[in-house]
C-alpha cells in the first residue's frame, strides 16, 4: 500500500466529513471547490477541509483512490460521495442533508 | 486545444448508444461545458456510477483537457 494511499485512509477514517478540494475552506481557489463549500457550509455540518494544492502526494494519490478524476471530492464516514455535481445535485433532492442525519454527523460549531 | 461541445457530445453518445446530451457553454469561451446526460444505460446506477460512465467514455481528457465539465445524469423517463 502507497504512503498516499494510507494517509486518505486514514484521513477519511479520522474525520466524518472530509472535503478534498482546491484551496482552502476559507479560501477556495477554484469554483467547483467553492460550491462544494458553500453547500457544506449551507448544511451546517464540521468537515476537514484538506487542499490538495499544498500536498501533490494526495492530489494524485486521491484520483486513484476515488477511482474519480476531479476534485474536489466529499467523504462521508470513510465513504466516497461524489463531487461537486453529485453533491448540488444531491443537495437540491435534499439527500444530502439525510445522509448527513443519518449517519449523524457532527454539526458545525458556532 | 479546448474540447468543442461536438467532440464531446459525439464521445459520450459513441460510448452509450441512445444517450441525449446537452451542451451548455456556461462561461461563453467554448471551453467551459455544462452536460445533461439522459441514458437509459444509466438505470440501476448509483449517482457516482452514472458520472463515471460519462468519464470513462471521454476516455481519461476529464480533469486533464476536459478540466471544467459539469455534469447531470438523467435516467430517461418512459412515455
Amino acid at each position: 500500500m502507497s504512503d498516499a494511499h494510507s494517509r486518505i485512509s486514514a484521513l477519511v477514517n479520522d474525520h466524518d466529513v472530509v472535503l478534498f478540494m482546491k484551496g482552502t475552506p476559507l479560501f477556495p481557489q477554484c469554483g467547483f471547490s467553492s460550491r462544494a463549500v458553500a453547500i457544506l457550509d449551507h448544511c451546517g455540518v464540521a468537515y476537514e477541509g484538506v487542499d490538495v494544492l499544498q500536498d501533490m502526494e494526495i492530489r494524485q494519490g486521491i484520483k486513484a483512490y476515488s477511482d474519480w478524476p476531479t476534485i474536489p471530492q466529499l467523504y462521508v464516514k470513510g465513504e466516497f460521495i461524489g463531487g461537486s455535481d453529485i453533491m448540488m445535485e444531491m443537495f437540491e433532492a435534499g439527500e444530502l442533508q439525510q445522509l448527513l442525519d443519518e449517519q449523524q454527523v457532527a454539526r458545525a460549531e458556532g | 486545444m479546448p474540447m468543442s461541445a461536438a467532440e464531446i457530445e459525439s464521445m459520450i453518445t459513441a460510448a452509450l448508444p441512445g444517450a441525449v446530451v446537452e451542451m451548455t457553454d456556461l462561461a461563453g469561451d467554448n471551453d467551459h461545458w455544462a452536460a445533461r446526460v439522459t441514458a437509459p444505460q444509466f438505470a440501476g446506477k448509483n449517482r457516482v456510477q452514472q458520472h463515471k460512465m460519462v468519464y470513462e467514455a471521454l476516455g481519461g481528457r476529464m480533469g486533464g483537457v476536459l478540466h471544467a465539465l459539469q455534469l447531470t445524469t438523467a435516467i430517461p423517463t418512459s412515455d
